[in-house]
């Protein structure tokens, strides 16, 4: 479908109640039986499952429309109620209406003045603010029920009691009096329509006796299909258990009317079908009891089809299953670009992509006919100009249906190399989480990704599935490739700055490839580059003799376009108090000079993703994206390989600290349980002084906490100062590829305090954690503190704690992300409709005015330059540099 | 605009009152007492934006352009309102004092235009979706439990995803009220002047200062026992508490050295228990609902944070700076200093948690959040019961949340769906207004057929 097809568009959808006119005509049968099928299996005449409702089987011919299966639309029918019954969606408003009104001659209870007043009123909040005649009419309701007396007739008013959900009474002196539903339905009958306008109705959509029903439309049964088990047995739908009750009930109503019974009999089944129509609404009324099923499932009837996550409107309406789409299992594959998705053959081979046969393609055509839907690049059906499809499953000679076809003809071609498809992970928190790839069509049964792209969509391996939609149209592939592409998606909205980049390896790599010490011989160089695409020339070597040997920033600086220029300070940076710049001991300083890596190693702040500044960042600032895929695509595959070469692993051994620093820690250690102890000490004499607003126990637990805090740190530095230089555990912490020194720190040297609640660990029995201490004991081992690294082995009550610990980081994640989701919900419901218009207002759907200039400077976040507008400093350097020429 | 609040949050010297004024100074129409806090706190700042512009004038009308400064200030006067103001302070100041040629300055200013024009949002923009998104998905990497204020470790401050959805809740008492006072000139020097203030905001019960309170079944009386010292401290006497304890009107109340001895009229069992409380939680002093005072110092001068928050009565109270006082109440900051004020929290507030937890959000959607809720000239919860409940679309509330009831009062109302928003036209199955969906522009295939 293209644009061009939508002719019709729906401008506005009007509601209101369908009048018993109204649902008579709209009748195609007076049901009476309450039944379903007889025993051959037939529909009964004028039965709930009568022919004239609709065909649901298939092969039958609509006895009303005539259409079969897929064209019938489904007709209704209707049920003639014995007595006037209330619509207990409306049960509120018709309260709220009897009160208001006159029981005698039915006029709104409000003086002429005023009536003529609230009149004025309404017409004018019609005009100019519609949303706010429903608050009028609201009070418009209140205050004519405060009247005693009717103006107009004088008849003195009686008060009315409501009884969820659906019985009135009337207070009378002598006592309460039941009000009937067809008393109700009479009153309302004689509100006038200008009456009922002020009550906010629109009487000529929604006259108030309307609410009480007198005629019931049966919905078409394909609206409540039935479904035949594999045993024959048919079971049928909810709604159609509740119909039968409501005709069986109103049935045995009419007889008993007919047939001159008591008042009470006619009045228990009147409350009855009552009851049921009620349950056929809405089954979660309050005030009554559920209808169930015999099996004692409450049934589900209108309200909850609708309503809800699962209900029709966020299910069905909101959300929409679609054609077109694939499912399944995700792996990584650094050696695709980062705008390529890997998809199987036998997913290329299902999802097809509709293209026209032109003169130009005819040949092509061809061949992918030929193929059929077996073969990879072929197809899976034709379509004829008459709009006649050829499925190419089954003809055995599918050269002949090729030659057959002539320009005009279409041809549902499978997904080959080049194609875009839509990749989508969810949960879809952020835009970044669809974006439009190319096809990249591979052998196997995952979607291949490059890692790059990990971040935006929050993927990883570890079974992770993800969903792909192919675009049908050439509009929907243009917009997608415009506008969604990954490298158009790299600069994230939310802070202006990259949301993709390199990650764990790659970090690494880049540190390994660039420090100080990195050398490589011509054939290692070679190979690099080639590896990752390079195809220019290899530069000078920095060094000649003995041999010629190549330095890894000479091969970082390759990608570089020639006339970059750039500084940061990178992640393993230790932020002295003056910093050295080019001189720094630890080559933390980057410095890029006409595309040349002069000094500084690659980490994380260079290359990482999510790291603005970065030089990621600055490529796509000032190149655009196209060199931001060209970095990523080909200098991040160097780091790569690089890190092939030369490995990274980690094991015990990197672990392992010298005996003199591990007495260091114990000794850390010993001294704030001493220092522990001692506070205890001082606690227990009385002598300790409470900070201001705290107890006296809270302030120990604070000081206590404080103590073993500063205690783990002091081991962590004491282990991160002591590890072997070569340490890899140490290396990606520090370049910040993985983990951090806390991690490592609790490896080496001390786990530390777990903690329950942002406390010490207190819970247990009482006035102790564990049956091994002693009752009252304050001290840290007996409250969660982790003496042990996980190296040396947790003792089992350390053990113990630490697991208490992790337990509440797992609860705390998962209350976390379903508070964060229903937030998001919220935010995104409330904001979707908010857009800029042409004038460079922002406004919501109503036209009403948020901003008169986005974000107050008229600046796209996405655009900008980490939240600033313009980098006025990059242009006068830009500006300089190039007068200097 | 964005620029300046993104700075102060990140000095986070500016105080509290001032970024606040700062931030809603665009907006005109500000509450009476905010536009005094406006001029107080912006008062440097003009001064330094409006000497340059002074020279500006003169430089033109005096001299020919000769020196650089002048030629950037006259090119620069082209650009008034074209660039944003932030922008051209900011040329200013990086240009005025570089040595370059003329040419230069030039290119510089026209690049900036051009990048500025470039960063402009487009037309058709889901700007809200883009906000909702932005601030929404960082969400799932917030903690969820309170910490204690950074600086002030006595004082619990919820934090985090609970905050932020506090704020979009736009509840009307947040779960930790606190306010932020500053001190006048004549208070803010001394650790003395500050406990006076102290004294006259923190509420002080008489459970505050009561060592013990009793009930006598023989002579059916209260005695309750006054902790000389604290009540020293908190510069009250028994005499004072017992006239307060008079004013209960609960019986006869007599002092008895330390004691306060309270016969009740009423002698029930359950009645004298709820007297007790009453009596207990009488207040003697300082203002409602703030509970405690804690005194900080900061940059040279006390500061006072409080566990309460009551601004209404706090900006009454003599000692303290009535332009600086600050409380992270937004509906109070509503209904005192006014909506304009209001949206300003919001944002001040919305950030901090954002910024807190260390996630890097623009701060043009938390405006753009803001601006929603404070639109209408209320605040607005984000949700049912505000922005989302009063849309005007029937299809949007029921795809929302409480589905039947929308649809039923939208039957009896007559109501007419417009289709403008997106819920609606997804319902419906037809393309959205946004984005590319905006374009109302068709070409007609049948014409171009024709023509060829």
């Amino acid at each position: 479908m293209s644009l061009s097809d939508i002719a019709k568009a729906m401008k506005a959808i009007k509601f209101g109640l369908l009048s018993p006119e109204d649902i008579r005509k709209m009748s195609v049968v007076n049901i009476i039986t309450a039944d379903t099928y007889d025993e051959d299996g037939v529909p009964i005449e004028a039965g709930l499952m009568d022919r004239r409702l609709g065909t649901i089987e298939p092969g039958q011919k609509c006895q009303t429309c005539g259409n079969r299966v897929g064209q019938c639309p489904g007709h209704f029918g209707h049920i003639e109620m014995a007595r006037p019954v209330i619509h207990p969606g409306f049960a509120k408003t018709v309260y709220l209406m009897l009160r208001a009104t006159c029981w005698n001659c039915g006029k709104l209870l409000l003086a002429k003045e005023e009536y003529e007043k609230y009149t004025l009123m309404m017409e004018r909040y019609k005009r100019r603010w519609p949303q706010l005649r429903f608050k009028l009419a609201d009070r418009i309701t209140k205050k004519a029920n405060k009247t005693s007396e009717c103006p107009y007739c004088g008849q003195e008013q009686y008060k009315i009691k409501f009884e969820k959900p659906t019985t009135y009474y009337e207070e009378h002196k002598e006592g309460n009096v039941k009000l009937a539903a067809n008393e109700i339905r009479s009153r309302l009958e004689r509100l006038t329509d200008q009456d009922a306008a002020l009550m906010g109705l629109d009487p000529l959509l929604a006259r108030p006796e309307w609410m009480v029903l007198t005629v019931l439309p049966v919905p078409p049964s394909a609206a409540r299909p039935s479904i035949t088990l594999e045993s024959g047995v048919r079971s049928e739908d909810d709604l159609t258990h509740k119909l039968v009750d409501i005709i069986r009930i109103n049935e045995r109503l009419k007889e008993n009317i007919d047939a001159g019974a008591p008042q009470l009999i006619i009045e228990d089944l009147w409350e009855l079908l009552q009851y049921h129509i009620t349950t056929y609404f809405d089954n979660e009324t309050s005030g009554i009891p559920p209808a169930r099923h015999r099996s004692g499932r409450p049934l589900r009837t209108i309200a909850q089809r609708l309503k809800g996550k699962e209900g029709r409107f966020r299910s069905n309406l909101s959300g929409k299953r679609v054609d077109f789409s694939a499912r399944t299992v995700i792996s990584p594959d650094p050696i695709i670009s980062i705008n390529e998705v890997g998809i199987p053959f036998d997913i290329a081979k299902l999802l097809t992509i509709p293209e026209r046969i032109n003169k130009y393609n005819l040949e092509q055509m061809k061949i992918l006919i030929q193929n059929g839907p077996d073969d990879h690049p072929g197809a899976n059906y034709i379509i004829r100009p008459d709009g006649r499809r050829i499925d190419l499953r089954f003809p055995k000679d599918r050269k002949t249906i090729a030659d057959s076809v002539e320009v005009g003809y279409e041809v549902e071609r499978h997904l080959k190399n080049g194609d875009v498809v839509l990749f989508n992970r969810q949960p879809s928190l952020h835009r970044m989480s669809i974006m439009a790839h190319r096809v990249r069509v591979l052998p196997y049964k995952t979607f291949r990704l490059n890692l790059c792209v990990c971040p935006p969509y929050n993927a990883d391996f570890d079974g992770d599935e993800m969903n792909l939609h192919v675009p049908q149209s050439e509009e929907a592939r243009a917009e997608a490739l415009v506008l969604m592409l990954v490298q158009e998606q790299i600069l994230s909205p939310r802070y202006g700055g990259p949301i993709m980049g390199g990650i764990q390896d790659y970090i690494s790599g880049g540190y390994m490839l660039t420090r100080k010490e990195t050398q490589v011989t011509r054939e290692e160089a070679s190979q690099l580059l080639t590896s990752s695409g390079f195809d220019g020339d290899l530069p000078e070597p920095a060094i000649t003799e003995p041999e010629e040997l190549w330095t890894g920033k000479q091969l970082a600086s390759l990608f570089f376009p020639k006339d970059f220029n750039y500084t940061l300070k990178s992640n393993i940076c230790l932020k002295c108090p003056t910093c050295k710049k080019e001189e720094c001991e630890h080559d933390a300083y980057v410095v890029i000079k006409n595309g040349q890596l002069i000094s500084g190693v690659i980490d994380k702040k260079a290359i990482g993703a999510g790291q603005p500044e970065s030089i990621l960042h600055r490529l796509i600032k000032d190149y655009g994206t196209d060199m931001g895929r060209f970095y990523i695509d080909k200098a991040f595959k160097l780091f790569l390989s690089f890190i092939d070469t030369r490995g990274l692993t980690i094991g015990l051994d990197d672990e392992e600290l010298p005996q003199q620093a591990k007495d260091k820690v114990s000794v850390v250690v010993g001294e704030a349980e001493d220092k522990t102890a001692k506070l205890i000490s001082i606690y227990n004499q009385g002598l300790l002084e409470r900070l201001p607003g705290r107890t006296l126990e809270e302030t120990l637990e604070t000081k206590i906490m404080q103590e073993l805090e500063e205690a783990r740190e002091k081991a962590g530095e004491i282990a991160g100062s002591n590890l072997k230089d070569g340490n890899t555990a140490l290396l990606m912490a520090r370049t910040g590829a993985r983990g951090s020194l806390m991690n490592l720190a609790h490896m080496v040297a001390c786990v530390g305090q777990q903690s329950v609640r942002g406390e010490r660990v207190i819970r247990g029995y009482q006035g102790r954690t564990l049956p091994h201490f002693k009752q009252g004991d304050l001290g840290a081992r007996a409250h969660g503190f982790v003496y042990s690294s996980y190296k040396d082995k947790l003792n089992p009550i350390e053990f113990f704690f630490h697991a208490m610990g992790g337990r509440e980081g797992l609860v705390d994640t998962a209350v976390r992300t379903s508070q964060s989701g229903y937030m998001q919900r919220r935010l995104i419901n409330a904001l979707q409709d908010v857009r800029v218009e042409y004038d460079g207002t922002v406004r919501g759907t109503d036209g009403s005015i948020l901003q008169f200039k986005y974000g107050d400077d008229g600046v796209d976040p996405a655009k900008s330059d980490h939240g600033k507008a313009v980098n006025i400093d990059k242009i006068i350097e830009r500006v300089i540099s190039a007068g200097g020429k | 605009m964005a620029e300046e609040n993104e700075k102060d949050t990140l000095a986070g010297k500016a105080t509290a009152k001032a970024a606040k004024a700062k931030k809603s100074s665009p907006k005109k129409g500000y509450a009476r007492k905010a536009t005094k806090a406006e001029a107080h706190a912006e008062a440097p700042a003009k001064a330094s934006k409006a000497k340059p512009k002074k020279a500006k004038a003169e430089g033109l009308k005096a001299t020919p352009i000769e020196t650089r400064a002048a030629y950037l200030k006259k090119l620069l006067v082209n650009y008034k309102g074209m660039l944003p103001d932030n922008l051209l302070t900011q040329l200013e100041a990086k240009l005025s004092g570089a040595t370059m040629e003329e040419a230069q300055v030039k290119k510089i200013v026209d690049e900036t235009y051009k990048a500025y024009t470039k960063a402009l949002i487009e037309p058709g923009e889901a700007a809200g979706t883009v906000a909702a998104q932005s601030v929404g998905e960082p969400g799932t990497q917030m903690t969820l439990r309170t910490f204690h204020y950074a600086g002030v470790r006595e004082l619990n401050v919820t934090l985090g995803l609970p905050r932020l959805i506090e704020i979009v809740d736009a509840r009307r008492i947040p779960s930790t009220p606190t306010m932020t006072v500053f001190l006048d000139d004549d208070h803010k020097g001394s650790l003395e002047k500050a406990k006076e203030v102290v004294t006259r905001i923190e509420r002080i019960a008489v459970e505050n200062v009561a060592k013990s309170i009793e009930y006598d079944m023989v002579n059916a009386s209260f005695i309750v026992e006054v902790d000389e010292e604290i009540a020293q401290d908190k510069q009250l006497d028994a005499e004072f508490i017992a006239k307060s304890i008079v004013k209960l009107k609960i019986g006869k109340v007599e002092i008895e050295g330390n004691g306060i001895i309270i016969t009740p009229e009423v002698t029930a069992q359950d009645k004298i228990k709820r007297l007790r409380e009453r009596i207990l939680t009488l207040r003697l002093k300082g203002i409602k609902s703030i509970k405690r005072v804690l005194i900080q110092k900061e940059n040279e001068e006390y500061i006072l944070h409080t566990d309460g928050s009551n601004l209404s009565e706090v900006l009454k109270i003599k000692g303290i700076d009535p332009n600086r006082v600050y409380t992270n109440n937004v509906s109070e900051i509503a209904e005192v200093l006014g909506i304009e004020a209001a949206r300003a929290a919001i944002i001040k507030e919305a950030f901090q948690v954002l910024d807190q937890q260390g996630l890097d959000v623009d701060m043009r959607h938390v405006i753009l959040i803001a601006d929603l809720m404070t639109s209408t000239g209320r605040i607005r919860q984000i949700g049912r019961h505000g922005v989302s409940g009063e849309k005007s679309s029937v299809l949007a509330r029921a795809a929302f949340e409480v589905t039947v009831k929308h649809l039923l009062d939208a039957a009896a109302h007559g109501e007419e769906d417009a289709l403008e928003g997106v819920t609606e036209n997804v319902i419906v199955g037809q393309p959205i207004p946004l984005g590319t969906g905006i374009v109302e522009l068709f070409m007609r295939f049948s014409n171009q057929k024709e023509a060829e």
